[in-house]
């Protein structure tokens, strides 16, 4: 004799909850959507020109705005994944994961929700930095083939690091602190990178952490797909890794962080 | 066997080296109100947590509603239901949302969920703040909110702790009549409580918990007669009344440095008629009278071992 468990009726009631909580407290869900509106405006219209001077043709005599807009739609996947941080930190610090813990629903079902919830205003954002990239000049020549890859590889970046964001929120004892932990994810990677600036242009060391973190080979990979630009023959292969290994690494770390303490 | 909702025997847990519960056996017949009574770090909401499945047991063997809690937690969650102390409401989805929330959790389907959710609503005087957000509430409300999410599911084994704690007298004697409904309907009820007339009201057995372990168990009459029976307190303001009155009533105990007699008395009419009767016959002036029935506080102060309390619940009459 065992419970039925029903875990997508569960995920998609937790869904529906994580929906409304982004309706009724839009502060955070506007904040994620519109930073990296601002950012693709701020360094596609205000810094773009200089920018291009300067790098002197080496992002491969593209107009800045194509080089720039792969990195902007990482940037918007990372900068989302706080909300989803502070949602399930702040979950643990009131009743109500109690409450589910101590019901016969499917376990995984309570922070699926939020990663779900997550991966449906990141596609809003994606979809608000392409429409403003286009209307400031971004001209992707992709075919829908393309344009596929590059959705299904975003879409992959962004499940994998919003459950590496909730197993880190999850760490933090307050919904601040949760905010914090997340900072290296939300402002290092994309900084970091070639989202700016091609790598050849930075500092050594900057250059060698640039070349070996995730987002260098996913960006890359998506102006190739986007843009036509050449890369190097595995960069799509290494971005895949890396979001699996992302994924894997968050799921079962934030499952460990949420079940810690209770009966299994 | 079967007719035990809950039967814990041996249960074990601490946090670090600070030992939370000793060792405890409870043992709660199916259909009735049982109280863990203590003060606070008693242990008594260690105790809930653990069977609610909460947290984990460091040994004990643990039967909820008569499945093994570790090795059948799923089995143990369906059958129970929890209203911890500290409110497990979604603030930001409104009271109506919150119980079809609850509805799609336990898969009854949209119709029932729905119908489920306004029949609560009505049963727990919410109608009106069901539309609202719930962190709008009132400490009160969102008690009531938390009571009747926990009775979507129709669970079979209640766990309430402290359901009233931080509660205004009305809200609380609400609270009591809900839970009386609850058992007339055959749930079984756990409730923790620091408050003994709560535990006496309610409850059909109680079990006294401190620092971790159980110092008594019983009906809340078999517990008030562990402490010395009821008496009645006359109190003499002259030394003479004193001395005539103590000849009058030979069965009182003496006490000649206040001044106070105290005459055994079961705490009826009857006793205390007759008892006055004889202070009239004799003449006697009575400073002070009072009538103390044994309740538990006696009991939680003798058994706790802990100093006695201002006798704050008799019932005085001075003269």
């Amino acid at each position: 004799m065992s419970t039925v468990s029903y875990p997508m009726a569960d995920t998609a009631t937790m869904l529906r909850r994580n929906l409304r909580h982004a309706l009724r407290y839009p502060g955070l869900s506007l904040g994620a959507l519109g930073m990296p509106v601002v950012m693709i405006l701020l360094f596609g219209l205000v810094f773009g020109d200089t920018f291009s001077a300067g790098l002197g043709g080496a992002n491969g005599g593209f107009d800045y705005i194509d080089f720039l807009t792969p990195g902007i739609l990482l940037m918007s996947i990372a900068s989302g994944t706080m909300s989803p941080a502070v949602a399930a930190c702040m979950d643990m610090t009131e009743g109500i994961v109690a409450r589910f813990r101590t019901m016969a629903i499917f376990r995984p079902a309570v922070l699926t929700g939020h990663v779900l919830g997550n991966v449906i205003l990141t596609i809003v954002s994606l979809a608000l930095v392409v429409g403003f990239a286009l209307l400031i000049g971004f001209r992707p020549n992709a075919s829908f083939g393309d344009w596929l890859l590059a959705s299904g590889l975003l879409i992959a970046l962004t499940v994998a690091l919003t459950w590496f964001a909730i197993a880190l929120g999850l760490t933090s004892k307050t919904p601040e602190g949760a905010s914090n932990v997340v900072l290296p994810i939300s402002l290092l990677l994309p900084f970091l990178s070639n989202t700016f600036i091609p790598l050849e242009s930075m500092p050594s060391g900057i250059r060698w952490f640039a070349e070996y973190q995730p987002f260098t080979p996913i960006i890359d990979t998506l102006r190739h797909l986007l843009l036509g630009t050449p890369m190097d023959n595995g960069d799509g292969w290494v971005s895949l890794a890396w979001c699996l290994a992302i994924a894997v690494v968050g799921y079962f770390w934030s499952q460990k962080n949420y079940n810690k303490g209770t009966v299994a | 066997m079967s007719s035990l909702a809950i039967d814990v025997r041996g249960l074990r847990k601490s946090y670090g080296d600070k030992l939370v519960l000793d060792g405890i056996d409870l043992n709660v017949a199916e259909g009735t109100i049982f109280s863990l009574l203590g003060p606070n770090g008693a242990g008594k909401t260690t105790a809930v947590q653990i069977l609610s499945t909460l947290i984990a047991a460091d040994a004990g063997e643990i039967r909820v509603a008569g499945h093994d809690l570790h090795q059948n937690p799923e089995e143990v969650r369906a059958a129970i239901g929890v209203t911890g102390q500290f409110s497990a409401v979604d603030g930001l989805l409104t009271g109506r949302e919150n119980l079809i929330m609850m509805a799609d959790l336990h898969h009854v389907g949209r119709q029932v969920g729905r119908r489920r959710a306004d029949e609560l609503l009505e049963q727990f005087d919410l109608v009106e703040a069901g539309q609202k957000m719930a962190m709008t509430y009132s400490g009160g409300m969102k008690r009531r909110l938390d009571l009747a999410m926990t009775l979507v599911g129709s669970p079979r084994i209640i766990f309430l702790d402290e359901p009233t704690t931080g509660l205004d007298p009305r809200s609380r004697h609400n609270m009591w009549l809900l839970i009386r409904q609850l058992v007339a309907d055959g749930v079984t009820v756990l409730l923790t409580t620091q408050y003994l007339d709560e535990a006496d009201q309610l409850a059909d057995q109680i079990a006294v918990l401190d620092h971790g372990r159980l110092v008594a168990q019983g009906t809340p009459e078999q517990l008030k007669r562990l402490v010395p029976g009821g008496h009645i307190r006359l109190r003499f303001t002259a030394p003479e009344e004193f001395a005539l009155a103590a000849q009058v009533l030979p069965s009182a105990a003496q006490n000649e440095e206040s001044l106070v007699l105290q005459v055994p008395s079961d705490g009826s009419v009857h006793t205390l008629r007759s008892l006055l009767a004889r202070i009239d016959d004799a003449s006697l002036e009575v400073d002070e009278l009072t009538v103390h029935t044994p309740d538990l506080d006696d009991v939680f102060f003798a058994v706790t071992g802990q100093p006695t309390h201002d006798t704050t619940d008799e019932k005085v009459t001075s003269k």
